[in-house]
């Protein structure tokens, strides 16, 4: 087995969730990139598993669940924050989310919407 | 080139292909079902890899669970039928630092591993993570138990119609979805 095939295959997934993140302005797609890049971290940590011989054995695959359930709870997180700024703004780009005054801001912004 | 070579390369591909599709195309249902493709191929990956539990929970959770919740999410916010054209940035930035992430790693990680093989290592089955789990990881184990429970809780709270509202305001705050449709 060649190590190098899925190493690149990785860093490639990387560069793309990196290129996704930068480039989409709907939230959810911006969290779809993000899952792009921790499964390139996934395939990392499985890939070294079969390389780096450690001390303990499968030490890779053990860290590689903890990052799906990190990701698990991170999905379940930020897709309440964008279903919660869809009901405040009626859109979810990231680009036009208000930073400051939040409570005076969104709520003309609603009354204007309607 | 083993037989294990041109199952990477070929399951590599397909992800990358997909990865590229994920992030390039104007569909946004079609976004997440290329996720399903990307996600797929890397679970075979692991399978490649001898990682067989983490394949499987790859498919439980990833393909199962979490692109199911992205599609909800997709069709909570706005469903359109067809392309959208207002989904991207105009990102000469995001070509520029996706693609100097993407190339820098695989410079580095080729010039790290050239073109060695390795023997694959005894399967990751079920019984040799759970027993590497739990006599080795317990305590982050549980950790992540508490994170869960952690998370669940913040995204009820974060659910609740009330944020953003002024306080004490003369809106009904109970079922704001209705009651602003119906006015």
């Amino acid at each position: 087995m060649r190590p190098v095939i899925p190493y690149v295959t990785a860093a490639l997934l990387f560069g793309l969730g990196a290129y996704g993140v930068l480039r989409r302005r709907n939230a959810v797609l911006v969290l779809m990139s993000v899952e792009l890049m921790l499964n390139a971290v996934n395939l990392i940590l499985v890939t070294a598993d079969t390389t780096v011989r450690a001390a303990l054995p499968h030490s890779g695959q053990v860290f590689a669940l903890f990052v799906i359930v990190l990701a698990a709870a991170e999905i379940g997180v930020g897709l309440a924050i964008v279903l919660q700024l869809y009901r405040l703004r009626a859109d979810v780009s990231v680009d036009e989310v208000p930073l400051s005054e939040p409570s005076t801001t969104v709520d003309a912004d609603v009354r204007e919407a309607r | 080139m083993t037989g294990a070579d041109v199952l990477l390369l070929a399951l590599g591909a397909v992800a990358v292909g997909s990865g590229v599709l994920v992030v390039t195309t104007k569909h946004l249902v079609r976004a997440g079902l290329y996720l399903v493709v990307c996600l797929g191929a890397l679970a075979g990956d692991y399978l490649v890899l001898t990682a067989e539990l983490v394949a499987w929970v790859q498919v439980l959770i990833y393909v199962g669970a979490v692109v199911v919740l992205l599609l909800f999410a997709v069709m909570l916010t706005r469903a359109p039928i067809g392309a959208s054209d207002d989904l991207d940035r105009p990102g000469w930035p995001a070509a520029l630092i996706g693609g100097g992430v993407g190339l820098g790693l695989t410079a580095l990680l080729v010039d790290a591993y050239r073109w060695t093989a390795v023997e694959l290592p005894e399967a990751g089955t079920a019984e040799r993570i759970g027993g590497e789990i739990f006599r080795s990881w317990v305590l982050p184990f549980e950790v992540l138990s508490v994170l869960l429970l952690s998370a669940l809780v913040g995204a009820v709270v974060l659910s609740r119609p009330e944020i953003g509202r002024p306080a004490g305001g003369s809106r009904d705050t109970t079922r704001p979805g209705r009651t602003e449709v119906g006015r």
